[in-house]
């Protein structure tokens, strides 16, 4: 079945059978292979990315279901010009990662904690990264890098490649109907209306 | 680890839905959310020929309260949706028990009643409340009590071409919700919640038995004259003693009863509890 999606900002067509997931997509037919497949059954976390703005398990959703979406990825979170996201500065400043398999989702998941939630407290952090699992590393560098994170990006400006204030933010993104790599990394996309 | 080859169909309609499960002769899958069937599909505990994935079907996607007793909630409405609505706090706080975040961007309402998990929070809440439920089949639409819908763990009275469409929850005068799960986002091991509606208390536990346990006893006591902390311990007690508990490698039968009367004592102090601040 044919589909089109936006991922990261670019659209791409690709035909694909019913059964192969978001993820196979992902990692098959477009290449992206930052988006890791650990149980396949949607427990790990490994594979979450952002549709039309909000977390999914892309495991749990075949790809012919994301025709017409919006998907981020973390191919999409540093700047074009290679600067790291400070969620994923943090997690190398704090020790987030030891093997990195996990790393993906657990930067997906906590940048969509990021977007809902301008200060979470360690509790808040701790029960939003409880879907994502690690097996090396120990969660307290995790929740330790979200939080330097989100203090980080409260000091520059809700937009780390850009200068701008939340709000701002808000209002610039919506109607759009695709996202730069900027704004994967810096706010939800515009969902599709009536879905 | 990967679905076994299915076909796909993207109905824009009930009606169209109802006759693509129809022409599948029982081998077709309603896909809603997909947050349980996908993972059923993947390690092939199923297989079914045809997937009917109904998604874009317009219209089944809202929250509404259609009178001052009633919120009727569309099959498509996801769980990050029920969090977020005002109308229900019961519904809300419930949801938010539900697996994680990314579970609930996905996850519907339909397909957690039709799924009929019995650790799942949401038949547990539609058991208590006594919802009613929204059906389209092959000959038109009907209404049922949620007391007719559940028949065994993952086994529901519908037929295998009737679609789950809405579910109707009543407004509780009061209501209380408890789970214990071991982890966050785990299905519950005992999941309790209490709503009092239209006068009458009823209590549904979750995660102890093959679909929502009603304790009758427990609520027949608490309809007998005014509500004491006495009365309120002794449904409790009663209400353990209604489920058949098993031991597992994730707790042992004692355990589960006592965690069953714990639980459901905290679900009853925070929906019609005397004492001031309890939870």
């Amino acid at each position: 079945m044919r589909i089109e999606l936006t991922v990261n900002g670019e659209r791409a067509a690709i035909d694909i059978e019913p059964r192969k997931t978001l993820a196979d997509a992902l990692r098959e037919e477009l290449g992206l292979t930052g988006t890791h497949l650990g149980c396949e059954h949607g427990v790990c976390g490994a594979c979450t990315v952002l549709v039309d703005g909000g977390p999914v398990r892309a495991c749990l959703m075949f790809a012919v279901q994301a025709d017409g979406s919006s998907v981020s990825t973390v191919e999409g979170m540093a700047a074009d010009d290679g600067t790291l996201h400070p969620l994923q500065r943090a997690f190398c400043d704090r020790h987030g990662l030891q093997c990195g398999f996990c790393t993906p989702g657990m930067l997906m998941s906590a940048l969509d904690l990021l977007h809902r939630e301008v200060e979470p407290t360690r509790e808040r952090i701790r029960e939003e990264m409880s879907g994502n699992i690690c097996r090396c590393t120990g969660y307290v560098g995790i929740v330790d890098a979200v939080e330097e994170a989100a203090a980080e990006i409260n000091r520059i400006g809700r937009e780390p490649t850009h200068e701008g204030a939340v709000q701002e933010h808000e209002n610039t993104s919506k109607g759009r109907t695709s996202g730069t790599q900027a704004e994967v990394a810096s706010g939800p996309e515009p969902s599709s209306p009536g879905r | 680890m990967k679905a076994a080859p299915f076909d796909y169909s993207r109905p824009s309609s009930i009606a169209e839905a109802v006759k693509t499960l129809e022409s599948a002769g029982g081998d077709g899958k309603v896909l809603a959310g997909g947050q349980s069937l996908v993972p059923v599909l993947a390690m092939r505990l199923g297989r079914p020929t045809i997937l009917v994935d109904i998604n874009r079907v317009p219209g089944i996607d809202t929250i509404e309260k259609i009178d001052d007793t009633t919120v009727r909630v569309g099959a498509l409405v996801r769980h990050s949706m029920l969090i977020e609505q005002t109308h229900l706090p019961l519904l809300s706080e419930a949801a938010t028990w539900i697996g994680h975040s990314a579970i609930r961007t996905r996850g519907t309402t339909g397909g957690s009643i039709a799924h009929a998990d019995p650790s799942a929070e949401l038949p547990v809440v539609a058991t208590a409340l006594g919802a009613v439920i929204h059906v389209h089949g092959p000959d038109g639409q009907r209404t049922l009590s949620v007391d007719d819908l559940f028949v065994g763990p993952l086994e529901t009275s519908l037929d295998e071409n009737e679609i789950v469409t809405a579910v109707d929850f009543p407004i509780p005068e009061r209501a209380g919700f408890a789970e214990f799960s071991r982890r966050h986002g785990d299905f519950g091991l005992v999941t309790v919640a209490v709503a009092e509606v239209a006068g009458t208390v009823r209590i549904a536990i979750g995660g102890v038995g093959a679909i929502p346990i009603r304790p009758h006893a427990a609520e027949e006591i608490l309809a007998d004259g005014p509500t004491t902390d006495e009365k309120i311990a002794e449904a409790a007690r009663l209400a353990a003693t209604a489920i058949t508990a098993a031991s597992d490698l994730h707790a042992s039968a004692d355990y589960r009863i006592a965690m069953t009367e714990e639980f459901t004592l905290r679900a009853l102090n925070q929906a019609i509890g005397t004492k001031a601040g309890v939870n």
